[in-house]
């Protein structure tokens, strides 16, 4: 195949608590899944086309070590970081951009303050502000944002959110099943289609990957432009590389692994 | 005095940048200044950005750095990357804003209405990943890296610049782009070497050993 465009991506997301990597079955039971340096590092090697951080915490102590994790990481891995979880002030972003993240992911603080979403993008550039939404589905078709770690219904449409998000000024959208996550049965498609259908920035589509099937169909059947996964990476099921083999043979673009 | 001065102007990322840079340079001495005789002894200076242009040049102007800046661009070996290569331009369509006018061009957003791939698909905007650049012309930072290696992307803005030789690399989305530019003792990228993995290293390693010639 003459490959001449954007690759589709693969992320694997660590979600951390107190600087530790840890994954849990529906935002709870969470079980601990190693040192973010050394599971970042083995990811850079492997081909990782970006990583993602989610301190699913948040806890002031929390924080402090979250920062600390990401420069860690930063000054080994010379790929994208996306950080996200409990930013919900301008200055909390920027402190995460100096620590040596590339983008910033917002979730509950973007549902209880739009404007801070404009206020970010317009400071540090669209291509910086993730826009996080932790959707499950509410009837056939139609799905809700849940807030603080998918504790807090919002009553919000997760289609119409996303293209709030956007108008606010993200430039990019990372969607999360949680009906999925941690399911390990395959992203939510008909949730990430109707989100990839609805906004013009790309989106990751993150929740529920068990098989390296997931992630091509997620790209092909749920038309995202990145896929995210944790857990298929974390316990050394499946490497990077076999999951790009994979998508690679199902025709899809990809950025060969070193 | 360091060997290499990031240009610290109060925007964005510099952490990864000058990381980077350390990481290929052991020896070397890298330093994130905002401190304008620093940079004006640095042998090579490496201007930086990944914001929103209004306020890059917003910040630059008022770190008081802007001179230095446009004296180390007559002189010496010198590396803009992203928002660092569109600020050596005349204009942005982003604001719109003046920019530092180095180089005769601008800078223009990706036109949505055009945004469709051969096979009818639509490509979104921030243009974010990893894209081949098409190496159009030979450079010394090109040792060592194939022609049409992917590198890491995260724009929505490109250069346009006005004489066609400027150009050193573009990338396709879904037409050709310019996304490496390069001038004497200038070379610029609009894609990101610190987050491009080995090929980015290697681009930046060439900078480190590179004598400011075409």
């Amino acid at each position: 195949m003459l490959a001449m465009g954007l690759a589709k991506r693969i992320i694997p997301c660590l979600d951390v608590a107190k600087g530790r990597v840890v994954k849990g079955i529906k935002f709870v039971n969470l079980r601990d899944a190693g040192d973010p340096v050394e599971v970042a590092q083995r990811y850079d090697q492997q081909g990782a086309d970006e990583l993602a951080f989610l301190d699913i915490q948040a806890s002031v102590e929390s924080r402090a070590l979250l920062y600390d994790m990401v420069e860690a990481v930063a000054d080994q891995v010379f790929i994208p970081l996306t950080v996200g979880g409990g930013v919900t002030h301008v200055d909390d972003i920027r402190a995460l951009l100096t620590a040596g993240a590339d983008k910033v992911s917002i979730n509950t603080a973007g549902v209880n303050n739009p404007a801070l979403i404009g206020e970010a993008a317009r400071r540090y550039g669209a291509q910086c502000i993730v826009g996080a939404i932790d959707a499950k589905q509410a009837e056939p078709g139609r799905w809700q944002v849940y807030t603080h770690g998918g504790r807090t219904a919002t009553g919000l449409d997760a289609v119409e959110w996303a293209r709030r998000l956007v108008a606010l000024g993200v430039g990019e959208i990372l969607l999360t099943s949680m009906d999925r996550d941690g399911a390990r049965s395959g992203f939510d498609l008909g949730l990430t289609r109707a989100i990839v259908d609805a906004v013009d920035v790309p989106v990751i589509a993150s929740g529920g990957v068990g098989a390296l099937r997931d992630l091509v169909d997620g790209i092909l059947e749920g038309g995202a432009d990145a896929v995210l996964a944790a857990s298929i990476f974390h316990y050394g099921e499946f490497t990077i590389a076999e999951a790009k083999a994979a998508m690679a043979a199902a025709g899809i673009e990809i950025r060969p692994t070193p | 005095m360091p060997d290499i001065a990031v240009v610290d102007y109060g925007m964005g990322n510099l952490r990864s940048v000058a990381k980077a840079l350390a990481h290929v340079a052991p020896g070397g001495t890298i330093e994130v200044t905002a401190d304008a005789e620093v940079i004006r002894r640095s042998p090579r200076v490496v201007l930086p950005g990944q914001s929103a242009m209004p306020d890059c040049m917003r910040c630059l102007n008022e770190s008081g750095l802007r001179d230095v800046v446009l004296e180390a661009l007559r002189d010496r070996p010198f590396l803009g990357i992203c928002l660092g290569l569109q600020m050596l331009f005349d204009d942005s369509e982003e604001g719109p804003t003046q920019c530092l006018g180095a180089l005769p061009g601008g800078v223009v957003r990706f036109r949505e209405a055009a945004m469709f791939d051969a096979e009818g698909g639509r490509l979104k905007v921030p243009h974010m990943g990893w894209s081949p650049v098409r190496q159009r012309r030979a450079h010394p930072l090109w040792h060592g890296i194939a022609d049409e290696t992917r590198f890491y992307f995260a724009h929505s803005y490109y250069p346009v610049p006005a004489l066609p030789e400027l150009t050193v690399a573009t990338a396709d989305y879904p037409t050709a782009f310019t996304c490496a530019i390069a001038s004497a003792n200038i070379f610029a990228v609009q894609f990101h070497p610190e987050k491009s993995h080995l090929a980015g290293l290697q681009l930046l390693s060439n900078f480190v050993t590179w004598d400011g010639r075409a």
